[in-house]
């Protein structure tokens, strides 16, 4: 802990002047961290935190789901009949393509690669969570078309349209807000790679690309249990049983 | 610093498992097997997360502090369901009879 000057020249983010009492130090450590891992391990901590929130936060709704359904089996079944399975399973797939290059983006940066391996890592992912959302968007105006976007025009023609309607109502929450957390991903995502881009990122300091991660992936999961509980529980449902 | 560095295999591999498992959960969801089907998809999709929590988000290299944290979600998951389902189960309603 010497105030002699160093050899060391702090890049142009440099947090101090030299003669703070400290030794030389990478430029993306703050001062109230002892050393790299440490920060990294605080910011992966904070990061879970904040993703049991988010889970209590769609553990609501789950919560909704179950009250929902258990009141209503086969209404559920009927009205989640109507579902494209093919729209929501290639969803599903695009997802898990789109974590594994999330993953492999985190990678190149822990291992530093070039920026161009990193960059391309991100914007497949990106374009994947794009892709995503494109078909949302298509299952969403199907469900106009089809009149069964719950409110004053919903109509529907089985035998149970309340609980139809419900399910409409939590389809629409759930999708809803999960897709909401993947637009806010992808703007978190093009932060990611612009930061990348100008070279932020190396085995030494990757945290804000392993934190991203942390959020693309829960997003991720939370599709995981969607996918089966709306589009799946009335595939063997013969209409009319 | 350096976190633990997986290699590439492992993370193909745990992509494969979790493609599989969608294809598997997709197959079942045409069977009828009547309360099983609940079964088999929520066995399926509560694995797929598991991989994805131990690998993907490298819990599986973290401290036992963010082990607790992410574990700690699911509990307090588990205490919603558990506590308001033994409420409503409890309250003599028959459940399908609503329309």
């Amino acid at each position: 802990m010497s105030d002699a000057p160093s050899a060391y020249q702090p890049p142009p983010v440099a947090l101090h002047p030299a003669g703070h009492g400290h030794t030389p130090h990478h430029p993306y450590l703050q001062h109230h961290f002892d050393s790299m891992a440490q920060q990294a391990e605080a910011s992966t901590l904070g990061m879970w935190v904040f993703l049991v929130t988010e889970i209590m936060f769609f553990g609501g709704l789950f919560m909704a789901y179950l009250v929902y359904r258990w009141q209503s089996p086969t209404g559920f079944q009927e009205a989640s009949h109507h579902l494209n399975i093919y729209w929501g399973a290639a969803n599903t797939a695009i997802l898990i393509v789109s974590s594994l290059t999330m993953a492999l983006a985190v990678r190149a940066a822990q291992t530093s690669q070039p920026v161009r391996t990193q960059v391309t890592w991100l914007a497949w992912t990106m374009v994947l969570g794009a892709a995503f959302l494109g078909i949302k968007a298509i299952e969403y105006a199907d469900k106009f078309k089809d009149h069964i976007v719950p409110g004053p025009h919903f109509v529907w023609h089985g035998l149970y349209p309340k609980p139809a309607e419900q399910f409409y109502s939590l389809y629409f929450a759930m999708t809803g807000l999960h897709a909401l957390h993947m637009v806010i991903g992808l703007g978190i995502m093009t932060v990611i790679t612009i930061m990348a881009a100008r070279k932020t990122f190396d085995s030494e300091y990757y945290t804000p690309v392993e934190v991203a991660g942390l959020y693309w992936h829960f997003v991720d999961i939370v599709w995981i249990f969607l996918f089966p509980l709306l589009y799946l529980i009335g595939r063997h449902f013969h209409p009319g049983a | 610093m350096s976190g633990h560095v997986a290699p590439k295999s492992m993370y193909y591999a745990v992509f494969a498992a979790l493609i599989i498992g969608t294809a598997l959960t997709v197959a079942v969801a045409f069977v009828d097997l009547g309360a099983l089907n609940n079964v088999v998809m929520l066995g399926i999709a509560i694995t797929k997360a598991t991989l994805v929590v131990l690998y993907f988000m490298h819990v599986r290299w973290s401290s036992r502090l963010t082990w607790v944290v992410a574990a700690s979600g699911f509990f307090w998951l588990l205490i919603l369901f558990g506590l308001t389902m033994q409420d409503y189960f409890t309250r003599g309603w028959v459940p399908g009879t609503f329309r």
